[in-house]
């Protein structure tokens, strides 16, 4: 009786075993089938000619591979919105963290879950009817759909991810450290950026870190506010033509194995392995540098 | 004497009073960035709320579009996100639920572990866009579905399984060990111990997250692309091997590619502003219970 008992146990933990492995599974799939269905095109270009070709024309003849634009366009449209959401996101952080009432941050923290749970094509269409026609009037400019107003609807965001990371992180500060610093007669303001930011850094700089690789791979918001041109921008104004707005407008269009369809599966690479670089850099510092109590301060 | 005193403690007033009034402007400006952020979503939920409401009509909820999709409604693309919402969910959450127990009742420390964790953490970061291409690779392709519901279905179960486990976790998490301590100890197995006792204490959390499993996939529009989403179809599915309208893929072609991008715009408005509605009532569900049973368990 107990050894069927005991027998039961065990297949159960190995069964479940098995299913934990699936997502582990999953990601070597689609390693394995992004790489499958993306390297024949290094038959014809070479990995340099891909990465750092300046003309993207995969339909004219001969066709031109080169997603260097392309790439130059996610890294700008990711970088001008890390400007706008990193300032954002860990001053509203500090703010739920250290300065609002309990109350009033039990109201606030669901708002900022809301703003992460917003479909990003609504985001997307929002940037496309409100914020391109108020940039094109107030700059003056023949299309509001351009670098700018991408990189302010991907803020829109990553700030949710930025801010609630970061709460965490200031929040699981030692409140002694803090006492410490009071008690020594700094103000509020000056314990805040002397002793609790920077005890708190590496947990920010992973939020930090995942909300700019959360604005990288987002597709619709670029693919309806970035304007397409896949060229390199010069100014906040140009329009431009991120890695996932390429895939995701041209895959439908593109003949089944054909020349380009294997381009845009190697360009799913090139961003494939940009995401997985943010997430093992924000993994590596969340573990070298966890704060664990006052001692490894 | 005294009067050294004086000066003293009137310059270091001055100081203090310098760096009370340097907080107290920082402060302000922590304060209006969080504002920023509660403007911003009030801004955009009552712009689609305004310009949507009326779009939406009895003729919009139960009818297919019509005239090129200028008219009717969009009965089919609200079907066919409650199909792939619900379908992912019924993939994702018994083995997100099942992943969960393993890593928080059952693993120990050590390689393995930190392999899953790695595979999970990294699964949460692929773009879903990608997500899209591997769909496309794997399920419509290699495993030739072609284009159908079970084909984004699918796909769009790899994508919730990240949101599934990790919220599962936590519920697992909030049962304290006590519950378990005494179940082993009228000699329960651990199996037992987590049927009968963890996951009916955990069930309730594991479902608010279940519902934020849904609203994302309900919400998400690239990984259907190319799974399964068409832009149009005159039929309501019939079965998994069917292509679907979605209402995320709905708004997207109105906008962009549309025949007629003007005379579509109330219908665009009007399946925003459900969409919206549907994803941010169910978080609100989720969040609203949540707190509850936060409550309840103090």
């Amino acid at each position: 009786m107990t050894n069927a008992r005991q027998q039961t146990d065990k297949s159960v933990r190995f069964i479940f075993f098995v299913v934990a492995l699936a997502s582990t599974l999953i990601l070597f799939m689609i390693m394995i089938f992004l790489f499958t269905e993306g390297m024949p095109i290094f038959k014809k270009v070479s990995v340099h000619q891909f990465i750092f070709g300046k003309y993207w024309y995969p339909t004219s003849s001969p066709p031109d591979f080169g997603i260097f634009a392309l790439i130059a366009a996610s890294i700008s449209v990711t970088l001008v919105s890390a400007v706008i959401s990193i300032p954002l996101g860990v001053m509203t952080a500090v703010y739920l963290a250290e300065l609002a009432h309990k109350r009033t941050a039990e109201i606030l923290k669901p708002i900022i879950e809301l703003l992460a749970a917003l479909p990003s094509v609504v985001i997307g269409f929002f940037g496309m009817v409100v914020v391109a026609p108020f940039l094109q009037n107030t700059f003056g400019i023949p299309t509001g759909l351009n670098l700018l107003n991408a990189a302010l609807m991907l803020s829109f965001m990553s700030v949710p991810t930025i801010c609630s990371l970061s709460e965490d992180a200031i929040y699981s500060v030692p409140i002694a450290l803090k006492e410490g610093s009071l008690a020594l007669g700094a103000t509020h303001l000056e314990t805040l950026i002397r002793v609790i930011l920077p005890a708190s850094i590496s947990g920010i700089s992973t939020a930090v870190i995942l909300g700019m690789s959360r604005a990288i791979g987002e597709t619709m918001v670029v693919l309806m506010v970035a304007g397409g041109a896949a060229m390199v921008p010069s100014s906040l104004f140009d329009p431009v033509r991120p890695m996932t707005s390429s895939i995701a407008a041209e895959m439908a269009e593109a003949p089944f194995r054909g020349d380009h369809y294997y381009a845009l599966f190697a360009t799913g690479i090139v961003l494939f392995l940009f995401t997985l670089l943010f997430n093992i850099i924000a993994d590596r510092i969340s573990h070298k540098y966890r704060q664990t109590g006052e001692a490894s301060l | 004497m005294t009067q050294e005193n004086n000066i003293i403690e009137h310059s270091f007033e001055r100081v203090h009073r310098r760096r009370k009034l340097i907080q107290h402007v920082i402060f302000i400006i922590f304060r209006l960035a969080a504002l920023i952020n509660c403007a911003g979503l009030f801004l955009v939920v009552s712009f689609i709320a305004l310009k949507g409401y009326k779009a939406i009509t009895w003729e919009f909820l139960t009818q297919p579009p019509i005239d090129s999709m200028t008219k009717g409604g969009i009965l089919p693309c609200i079907i066919g996100t409650l199909c792939l919402g619900i379908g992912s969910i019924i993939v994702a959450l018994p083995v997100g639920v099942a992943s969960a127990i393993y890593l928080s009742e059952y693993a120990r420390p050590g390689r393995l572990l930190k392999l899953i964790r790695l595979g999970i953490s990294n699964l949460a970061g692929v773009p879903s866009v990608v997500f899209g291409l591997f769909g496309l690779a794997f399920f419509v392709i290699y495993l030739k579905m072609g284009e159908s519901i079970l084909a984004g279905v699918l796909t769009l179960a790899s994508l919730t399984l990240p949101v599934i486990i990790g919220s599962t976790e936590e519920a697992l998490k909030s049962v304290p060990d006590t519950y378990r301590e005494a179940s082993l100890a009228l000699g329960a197995t651990r199996w037992q111990t987590i049927y009968r006792v963890v996951l009916p204490a955990a069930l309730p959390r594991t479902l608010t997250g279940a519902i934020l499993g849904l609203s994302r996939a309900a919400g998400e529009t690239a990984p259907i692309m190319f799974t399964a989403a068409v832009f149009f179809t005159p039929h309501l599915p019939a079965s998994i091997f069917d292509k679907i309208m979605a209402m995320p893929y709905h708004i997207y072609v109105l906008a962009t590619a549309g025949t007629d991008i003007e005379a579509t715009r109330p219908l665009q408005y009007g399946t925003s502003l459900l969409l919206v509605a549907m994803v941010l009532g169910m978080n609100l569900v989720a969040i609203i219970w949540r707190s509850v049973l936060r409550k309840r368990m103090k």
